[in-house]
């Protein structure tokens, strides 16, 4: 008798090699599919939604590639999904950690048609992984005492990352920006402090950084265009009409004369509330609801900047840089914390009117200003300088730097080709898989910019070979050069965490031995 | 299929529409439910042991589980057959009832169909082997009871405890940290423990999983963590010596159940509509204020008047808190959920030394501490790990070894894995078998049988010759009188499980033996399949 019908229609299984090769074929497609954006001279993707406007975003950031990618194989799924958590995490190195993972899973799959069991490989792999991190550890460099060595130890790590993305041609100029803009943060990684705004127009060197805070809306007509020593109300009320909150509370009125009293009773109450925002001495006050004509007239009566509509974010923002509370009454106007700023005035960016408060409380907020020729430039440059201002932030918080340019991949590789060696029995063929993954790292760099890899990658083995070397590829003149001249460094928090991740997504994958896909939910044809 | 005819001869219908149901009888019902469970078992038997792989499953909405757990497999896995749904169940009532060696009983039903259907073929009657089974099973308990040995283990001595947890965890993606797991799962229940009554409720941990970091990164905490943050971005991020007003109701309004309307047709009455409404907002501040509380935590959301109200009076305030973590954080600080503010009493409020907010990584994820609870008995787990996958099945993994600590709490007598225990099981029902005569016997045989096929997975699973490996540990019991002989899966170089520490619990074991015979006595009795033919 036939193996009764174990799963419901549609659903599949796949079992042993087969279920074992579906993920080995997903999870390499994926590598390969970011592998050619990898690098300083990485090409850039295309992506078209399916959505409405089949609107196009032109990037080379392998998460942001990932995330859009509607995917069907189950193990592609996880490495999509570490490259996402590398982004929250440190917010760089997106690409790498999918490549490693799937160079690492290619060796694996060379080794169970060698007949290697996947428990073995999964060992090995743990192992050469231990000791990758420790030799990286060891040749860690850390210039936390010497402010001046760590400020260009930053500059470096933000060329090095700027330089595979679209603002590598102004990289010097973009690095400075992301250096000062993370110095001002002082040690904390909240990144909402830096505000982006994008304005198209200019060029990309246009770009600048602003101390004080920006924020992309109007102010109310016939009011002040420029305030000195603001003091500012920050609120979040309503100022149209201020409807009765008590539940079930109507008006109903039988005659007109009573609509007129009510009429009046309301606009009174508004003005009242206006004189308790006045009385609260301010000179300047923003709302995160609207503001209606009345009121607003009444403010620029009283001479006071009032701006309506800032969105929640420009709120807590605002009141964060100002140093001011969020305010939703004006009963006690003497315990309401007031925001603080020397000067607010009106400013232009290419055709648009932008309001600036310079010199605010919190000396650590400060803008970027981001020009560029269209709309996908300033996109792509933002997705770039979040990278930079990320990993830096980072690095300010731990202080560990590596050289970059497949140094780190190369000393790693080192280490563990010497584990390979030491150790007894089929775990050593993983373990040398494992090196053999690390240096396809570097491989990968030096194709994607038109080199010779084969001949460059055996020179710095070489080179690599001797006690203490800084080789790594260096891209622009095509040659093995010395990193530590070359200024070239990443960040230590970065690559363990590509290290550790990609290991942890491949051993995943190895341990599966079958697939079961549930049938698709069936969803309602509307259309 | 079988038609009834009346006295004159015209066929009847017993069974409604008939013809359009597909029927199985006899042996060949027998037969097919034995190779769906059989299927069933197969699936599973390749995740068993610490050299066990995992399963990956894709759910109709397409979201992507890694596991080897053998419970979580079977629920997600779209199972149509109704004696494969008998196995879910099968592995489901271990997993509720123990927690652990879901995949275990499973595979050992498996193991019994297989034997049962050998005895079929010789024309022994199934509720004869159903009968055997049972026996068997009885001696194999006894005997389990028999070599099951006290277990010592106290608050300060925990060493044994996170032993047995390791062996549990030993078969999952955590293996590599393993030894921390174990130790975070064994304080965590001797946290939550009642030694007296030897209980343990494990509703009071609570297991919170956030992506990033890594795993050796996973923390216990004496406390609650609630995955919320301050109403306010100003509100103070550090709170000492907190005093909780734990409330179910909103900082708005009332709402009356009562269908009701407010008419408004004066200007005096819009008045004092609005100081009514002010005076509304100011009154449950000033009653959270007035008996004392220095941190709101709030089941329902705030209106925006009185967010900056209670900013304003320097109360902190934590809204949209679940139920369940509500009263989790009753119990831990020692405080009482209070419905309304007129209840609202300073004995009402909870206690904890400290509430702070904590950041994650690039993103604006928060998360908010309460710790130095006035009574220590809810803790929390927090997982750190590299992906979403990766925290379920450390949650998955978590679980099993809180039940396995539980379940030696409850009971503090252990067996030996590795197989260990089924194959002085298998040696002690062959042996019994003996002394019963009768056709029982036969079963009784095949059911010590079936008990090998454990250790004999095993070995499979972690690359041993099974035949060679299980016969020559079986002969060793036989000889050495050594009932913690086991496989050696780990390929330490010793098959004695006292040495290389891997416990199991016996409630565990046993519960695995009953529960599997049961199954499989019911599937047994089945002679008569009918099922709508047209799906």
């Amino acid at each position: 008798m036939a193996v009764e019908r174990l799963l419901k229609d549609e659903a599949t299984e796949e079992k042993g090699e087969r279920a074992r090769m579906a993920s080995f074929i997903g999870a390499v497609a994926i590598a390969d599919l970011v592998k050619t954006t990898l690098g300083p001279k990485g090409m850039d993707k295309i992506l078209q939604s399916t959505g409405r406007g089949r609107s196009v975003t032109v990037t080379n950031d392998g998460a942001t590639i990932l995330k859009s990618l509607h995917i069907d194989n189950p193990a592609a799924k996880v490495l999509v999904d570490i490259s996402k958590v590398q982004d929250d995490e440190v917010g760089d190195g997106t690409t790498s950690v999918v490549v490693l993972a799937g160079e690492l899973l290619r060796e694996a799959e060379k080794l169970t048609n060698a007949n290697v069991h996947p428990m073995t490989i999964i060992a090995g792999y743990r192992m050469a992984a231990e000791c990758a991190r420790n030799a990286l550890l060891q040749k860690v460099l850390d210039n936390k005492e010497d402010p001046e060595k760590f400020k260009s130890d930053l500059m470096n790590i933000a060329r090095t990352t700027l330089s595979s993305k679209i603002l590598s041609q102004d990289k010097e100029h973009f690095a400075k920006l992301a250096v000062e803009a993370v110095f001002r943060l002082k040690g904390s990684t909240n990144l909402e402090a830096i505000q982006i705004i994008k304005k198209a127009g200019g060029s990309l060197v246009d770009s600048f950084l602003d101390e004080g805070f920006i924020l992309d809306k109007k102010i109310g007509i016939g009011q002040p265009k420029r305030i000195e020593n603001a003091k500012i109300l920050v609120a979040n009320t309503a100022m149209d009409t201020d409807k009765v909150k008590i539940y079930g509370a109507r008006v109903r009125v039988d005659s007109m004369a009573k609509v007129a009293e009510i009429e009046t009773a309301e606009k009174e109450k508004m003005r009242e509330k206006v004189q308790k925002i006045i009385a609260h001495g301010i000179n300047c006050f923003i709302n995160r609801q609207l503001i209606y004509n009345f009121p607003e007239e009444l403010f620029a009566d009283a001479g006071i900047l009032s701006i309506e509509h800032a969105d929640f974010e420009g709120i807590e923002r605002l009141a964060l840089v100002t140093g001011g509370e969020i305010a939703s009454t004006f009963d006690n106007p003497e315990s309401v914390k007031l925001g603080h700023c020397k000067l607010i005035e009106e400013i232009m960016i290419g055709e648009d009117r932008l309001i600036k408060f310079s010199e605010v409380e919190m000396g650590q907020a400060c803008t970027v200003v981001l020009r560029g020729a269209s709309q996908h430039v300033l996109d792509e440059a933002e997705r770039s300088l979040h990278d930079a201002l990320c990993v830096l932030s980072q690095t300010v918080n731990d202080t560990r730097v590596l050289l970059g340019g497949g140094w780190p991949e190369m000393v790693m590789a080192k280490e563990v080709d010497d584990l390979a060696r030491k150790t007894p029995g089929k775990r050593s063929l993983a373990v040398e898989a494992f090196s053999r993954s690390l240096q396809a790292i570097p491989t990968i760099i030096a194709d994607n910019a038109g080199l010779d890899s084969a001949e460059l990658i055996s020179q710095l083995r070489a080179e690599h070979h001797k006690q203490k070397s800084n080789a790594g590829i260096d891209v622009i003149s095509g040659s093995v050069g010395d990193m530590e001249k070359l200024g070239i460094s990443e960040s230590f928090k970065v690559k363990q965490a590509v290290l550790r991740s990609a290991t942890e997504a491949a051993e995943m994958i190895l341990r599966v031995d079958q697939i079961i896909t549930c049938a698709p939910r069936r969803r309602e044809d509307r259309m | 299929m079988a038609l009834a005819f009346d006295e004159y001869g015209r066929p009847f219908i017993i069974i409604r529409e008939q013809d359009k149901k597909s029927r199985l009888r006899g042996l060949d019902a027998q037969k097919a439910n034995i190779t769906a469970g059989k299927a069933v078992a197969r699936i599973l038997r390749t995740s068993l042991g610490p050299k066990g792989m995992d399963k990956m499953l894709q759910s109709p909405d397409g979201d992507v589980t890694i596991t080897n757990d053998g419970a979580t497999i079977l629920e997600q896995m779209d199972v149509d057959n109704q004696i494969a749904k008998l196995m879910v169940e099968l592995s489901r009532s271990q997993d509720y009832e123990i927690g652990d060696g879901t995949t275990g009983v499973v595979v050992l039903a498996g193991a019994l169909l297989e034997q049962a259907e050998k005895l079929l073929e010789r024309g022994i009657h199934p509720v004869r082997i159903a009968e055997g089974y049972e026996m068997a099973s009885r001696i194999a308990v006894e005997h389990l009871e028999h070599i099951a040995q006290k277990f010592e283990y106290s608050v300060s001595n925990i060493e044994p405890l996170v032993q047995t947890c390791m062996t549990t965890l030993s078969s999952k993606i955590v293996s590599r940290c393993k030894r921390t797991i174990a130790e975070i799962a064994v304080k965590a229940v001797l946290a939550v423990a009642d030694l007296e009554r030897k209980d343990v409720n494990l509703d009071l941990i609570k297991v919170e999983g956030k992506v990033g970091g890594k795993l050796e990164d996973t923390e216990l905490i004496y406390g609650i963590l609630v995955d919320k943050d301050m109403s306010h971005p100003q509100m103070p991020k550090r709170i000492e010596d907190a005093k909780i007003a734990i409330l179910t109701c909103p900082f708005e309004p009332p709402k009356p159940k009562t269908k009701h309307k407010v008419d408004i047709d004066t200007v005096e009455k819009f008045q004092t509509l609005r100081h009514q409404e002010q005076k509304y907002f100011n009154d449950m501040v000033q009653k959270c204020k007035d008996v004392g509380a220095t941190l709101v935590i709030c089941q329902w959301g705030f209106d925006d008047e009185a967010n900056h109200l209670l900013m304003h009076h320097n109360l902190p305030a934590v809204r949209w808190v679940g139920g369940v973590e509500l009263e989790l954080i009753a119990i831990a600080t020692g405080g009482r959920i209070v419905p309304r503010f007129q209840e609202l009493t300073p004995e009402k409020l909870g206690k904890a030394g400290i509430v702070r907010e904590k950041s994650f990584g690039t993103t604006k994820d928060r998360m908010l501490y309460i710790e130095q609870c006035a009574n220590s008995r809810a803790v929390t787990i927090f997982i750190r790990g590299g992906n979403k996958m990766m925290i379920e099945e450390t949650k998955r993994s978590l679980h099993d070894a809180l039940c396995v600590a539980r379940n030696l709490i409850r009971n503090n007598f252990i067996v030996y894995g590795g197989g260990s225990a089924e194959i002085s099981c298998s040696i002690a029902v062959e042996s019994g078998a003996d002394g019963y005569p009768g056709v029982e016997q036969y079963a009784i045989r095949s059911f010590a049988e079936a008990l090998d096929s454990i250790p004999m997975a095993l070995a499979e699973n972690s690359g041993l010759q099974p035949i060679e490996t299980l016969s020559a540990v079986k002969s060793q019991h036989i000889k050495e009188k050594t009932p913690f002989c086991g496989i050696d899966c780990n390929d330490v170089g010793t098959n004695n499980m006292q040495e290389q520490f891997v416990f199991e619990t016996l409630i565990g074991k046993r519960q695995q033996i009953l529960l599997a015979t049961q199954v499989v006595k019911m599937i047994l009795k089945i002679d008569d399949v009918i099922s709508p033919s047209d799906y």
